[in-house]
């Protein structure tokens, strides 16, 4: 058998690629399925999932910035029964990588439900963890941004499934490192970061906010020096692999990322503006390693230190 | 959904702040009165949608108007010129839905989608009235073009300046006109009033800030009677049963 050049294994896992749609910027998968043929991803992060279906926020739920968008979607989902009952056992019927369920709670008793559910979900091959929603027990303070209370959930849901669990960390934090490194104490089998930065926008016309919620989540090219930072440091100071997220957009930012210390790369809000971009990465990938003298995409992971 | 690249063939102002562009793209297949296309522009992250206009193999015609930074940008666009542009997007009119006469009401940019559909609704052998609705006369756009289809054409105007005085809503009261089933593309207010005050059955497209496009995002949902829907992918043509304002 030839050898795969792009091939990458993160937790167990083989990914023919490194490359993933990020979580709430591709659907459930099912949705791009006419436009290429999803077997060219490594993997795809599904719409973020919780225990009951949800609406969403009110709309305008999009604010567009200068290389970068503002979105809150506010995690409009159909709920986990759907989610492993429909939404995954009919992409597996046509794709073949590694699906990704990105699971979100407002308690850990929810977190924990949906994780149980998604366990027994078998085409499911790992579960990823937004712990960037506000906890309604706790002033509505998002669990990502202790370490304590990211901790928590990753304890309590590792109890409950044998799958690998990423932990998927908000970048709107002053120490990400001690918060990666709590989550990979409590027994986290790897760590996705970025998710969206709190941002803003204004329509100075009508001195209102742009986006129906004022606030919400920033993303986009934008943020790629800010989450390959990040990326950086969490992958220098854990050993469980890093999936590195945030403003990626060409396959150069792919090999930049896993330099950083990446295993695996998502893309997100990029797939709005360019709804081939990940394909576009893939097959862009080998021509961008030949010129940068790079054999395997597994040597340079963490490579600069 | 299908991503291409046309190029310009004309852009030019055809009433106040709006202008009308005309495409041309090799093995772009002609799309359905009230989907529309999402353009790309350069420096801007987000793409921009506009309904179809008029299109047919090979050509696309678009008629916008100048709102913001975005739709400038096009607007100074020469001809020669390239544009990426996804197309064969969202769910458009149905025009099975009429059986002999339609009553289609245009606000606005809204009257843009209403002229490709009145092409096709006469093409049928229908009967096609239109009420084009503006603030003013200066903004008057695809009068003409709408007379030479075939179509009884009316127009209000808010100030007076030409036609009915109004609302599109009132030119339907002053004139009656017979039909059986309508359609409707405008500014919220004014789709609200036709929901409200015409009766019989008809279809609404709906406008929201859109992230995708294409469905993937979540970005432009509506809460409808059937339960959520994306704008950009369920619509954004919805009838008038479903619609929850
Ligand atoms: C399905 C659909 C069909 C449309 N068809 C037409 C048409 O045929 N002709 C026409 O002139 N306009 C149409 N519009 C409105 C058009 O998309 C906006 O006027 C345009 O996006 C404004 O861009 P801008 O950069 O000039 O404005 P800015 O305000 O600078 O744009 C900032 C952001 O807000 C978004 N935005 C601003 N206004 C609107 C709006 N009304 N609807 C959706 N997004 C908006 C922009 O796309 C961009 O992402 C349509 C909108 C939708 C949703
Ligand atoms: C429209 C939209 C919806 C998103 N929904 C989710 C979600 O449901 N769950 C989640 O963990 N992240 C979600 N995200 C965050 C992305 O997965 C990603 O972490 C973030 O956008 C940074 O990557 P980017 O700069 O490439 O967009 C969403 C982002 C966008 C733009
Ligand atoms: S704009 Fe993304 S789903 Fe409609």
């Amino acid at each position: 058998m030839v050898k795969n050049r792009l091939s990458t294994t993160l937790a167990g896992v083989v990914f023919n690629n490194p490359v993933v749609p990020a979580s709430g910027t591709f659907g459930f998968g099912l949705e791009m399925q006419d436009v290429y043929d999803l077997n060219v991803l490594g993997g795809i992060s599904l719409k973020g999932t919780t225990g009951e279906a949800r609406f969403g926020n009110p709309t305008p739920r999009i604010a567009e910035c200068p290389d970068g968008m503002i979105n809150s979607v506010g995690l409009q989902n159909p709920g986990i029964d759907v989610l492993v009952g429909e939404k995954v056992p009919s992409l597996r019927k046509v794709y073949d990588g590694v699906i990704i369920a990105n699971i979100s709670g407002f308690s850990i008793d929810e977190y924990v439900a949906c994780c149980a559910k998604a366990d027994a979900c078998e085409e499911i091959d790992i579960i990823e963890v937004n712990v960037s929603c506000p906890n309604v027990h706790n002033g509505g303070m998002a669990f990502g941004t202790s370490a304590e209370s990211a901790a928590a959930v990753t304890a309590a849901v590792k109890k409950v499934t044998t799958k690998p669990v990423f932990i998927k960390l908000s970048p709107n934090v002053t120490d990400i490192v001690s918060i990666a490194k709590a989550c990979e104490y409590a027994g986290a089998d790897g760590i996705t970061l970025v998710n969206t930065m709190l941002g803003m926008r204004i329509n100075i016309k009508t001195r209102r906010p742009v986006i129906a919620n004022k606030m919400g989540g920033f993303s986009g090219h934008a943020i790629f020096p800010v989450a390959l930072r990040m990326v950086y440091q969490v992958a220098h100071a854990c050993s469980i692999p890093v999936m590195g997220c945030g403003g990626v957009s060409c396959a150069e930012e792919v090999v930049e990322m896993m330099m950083a210390g990446a295993a695996a790369v998502q893309v997100g809000a990029e797939n709005l503006r360019n709804p081939m971009v990940c394909k576009e990465i893939v097959e862009n990938l080998p021509e961008v390693m030949d010129r940068l003298g790079i054999d395997e995409l597994k040597d340079i992971i963490g490579i600069v230190e | 959904m299908e991503n291409k690249l046309f190029d310009i063939e004309s852009n030019a102002l055809v009433a106040k702040d709006t202008y009308r562009m005309t495409l041309r793209c090799e093995g772009f297949r002609k799309m359905s009165p009230g989907q529309f296309v999402d353009v790309a522009l350069d420096g801007r992250f987000l793409r921009r949608p506009i309904s179809v206009c008029d299109s047919e193999d090979g050509t696309l015609v678009l008629v916008y108007k100048v709102v913001g930074e975005g739709t400038r940008q096009m607007s100074e666009m020469a001809p020669g010129g390239k544009l990426d542009i996804l197309v064969d997007l969202g769910h458009g009119f149905t025009t099975g839905s009429c059986t002999s006469a339609a009553l289609l009401l245009g606000g606005g940019v809204g009257v843009a989608p209403l002229y490709l559909l009145a092409k096709e609704l006469i093409a049928q052998g229908k009967k096609v009235t239109v009420v084009l609705g503006f603030n003013m006369a200066s903004e008057i756009v695809l009068l003409d073009e709408f007379k030479a289809l075939g179509a009884d054409v009316y127009v209000a105007t808010m100030d007076g300046s030409a036609g009915t005085k109004g609302f599109v809503t009132d030119v339907v009261k002053e004139y009656q006109p017979e039909f059986d089933f309508y359609y409707t593309c405008g500014p919220k207010p004014m789709e609200k009033a036709v929901y409200a005050s015409i009766p019989g059955d008809g279809e609404l497209s709906l406008e929201e800030r859109m992230g995708c496009g294409t469905g993937i995002c979540y970005g432009c949902t509506c809460q409808t009677e059937l339960g959520p829907k994306r704008i950009c992918k369920d619509g954004p043509v919805f009838k008038k049963e479903e619609i929850k304002w």
